[in-house]
């Protein structure tokens, strides 16, 4: 990965990179950030007092957080609350552990909300695999068209999309790539319970999904199912082809 | 959208996309400046790679959107 500075050149998923910035363009901490910053990073009653506080931000944030996934997950009563406490108490050992990482790019909450949010959705993506009745099979393969919304009534191109988007995965992709795709777009599995099951990152199986992506649509526009363009077909924009 | 066309559009890939790592290194800074400018233009244009990210990554993009009204919801 490059540099957080550095200009647009080969790093992060596809080559991209962060453009220069230096924050939210703030020339220093705003008051309510100073206060936070003093009273964590001093001692005794006062820092008791600010980290029960932020504790208890955390948690409504927490709570926020599941209830508008509710959707997206059956967790519910002690469960749901069980699962909010940790995720408070474990974003609120991250910020203290990486306070002095903080650089005032934006306010103190914000940064620190950001802990707890990730916390969730690492939490939730453990729990997948809590669940009773994780089954997959190949039929998920004949449910696929659905996914990419192909009318139930279009039988011809409901076989076409599957069966070539399915013979494109067999040849096109490594094991690993397969494994990633099938699981997420076949399956359903949800890229951070697929983290917790390959023992990987988010970003590494998001870099998987991407290389994948990119090798599909260019075999599928190489048959003629698609749309070509160099960068689709592997090649950048002097036609060299990538690795 | 038929359904080739849902496809093509999944598979699209943007090179300018940072990953997830260097998107959520940032994701405060970008919520603030989406809280400054909610059009997010100001937010795109200073990390176009971080826009481009999560428009194509389901969980950071929840993240984000997770982040940005936690932020929303606490006053400056």
């Amino acid at each position: 990965m490059a540099p957080i500075d550095a200009p647009a050149a080969e790093c992060g998923a596809a080559g991209g990179g962060l453009a220069a910035g230096s924050g939210a363009g703030r020339a220093g901490p705003d008051d309510e950030t100073a206060q936070w910053l003093l009273a964590l990073g001093g001692a005794g009653p006062v820092r008791e007092l600010a980290l029960a506080r932020l504790h208890d931000l955390l948690l409504r944030i927490v709570r926020a957080e599941l209830g508008r996934r509710a959707g997206r997950h059956a967790i519910t009563g002690p469960e749901l609350d069980d699962l909010a406490h940790q995720s408070a108490d474990d974003a609120l050992l991250a910020v203290t552990a990486k306070l002095g990482q903080f650089r005032g790019e934006s306010r103190f909450t914000t940064w620190a909300y950001k802990f707890v949010v990730l916390e969730v959705s690492s939490k939730l993506g453990r729990h997948f695999w809590q669940r009773p009745a994780v089954v997959f099979d190949a039929a998920d393969w004949d449910q696929l068209p659905d996914r990419f919304g192909t009318s139930p009534a279009d039988h011809a191109e409901r076989q076409d999309l599957a069966a070539a988007l399915r013979r494109a995965v067999e040849e096109e992709l490594t094991e690993r790539q397969r494994r990633v795709f099938v699981a997420i777009v076949v399956h359903g599995v949800p890229l951070d319970a697929l983290v917790v099951q390959l023992g990987s990152s988010r970003n590494a199986i998001y870099k998987t999904m991407f290389d994948a992506r990119r090798k599909l649509r260019a075999a599928l526009a190489a048959k003629g199912y698609l749309a070509g363009s160099p960068q689709e077909a592997g090649l950048d924009g002097r036609g060299t082809r990538r690795s | 959208m038929t359904g080739w066309g849902e496809l093509d559009r999944f598979l699209q890939t943007d090179p300018r996309d940072v990953g997830c790592d260097q998107a959520l290194h940032i994701l405060h800074v970008y919520v603030e400046l989406v809280l400054d400018d909610a059009s997010g233009a100001e937010a795109a244009r200073r990390y176009p790679g971080v826009a481009a990210h999560l428009l194509s990554c389901g969980p950071c993009a929840e993240d984000y959107h997770g982040l940005l009204l936690a932020a929303q919801a606490t006053p400056e």
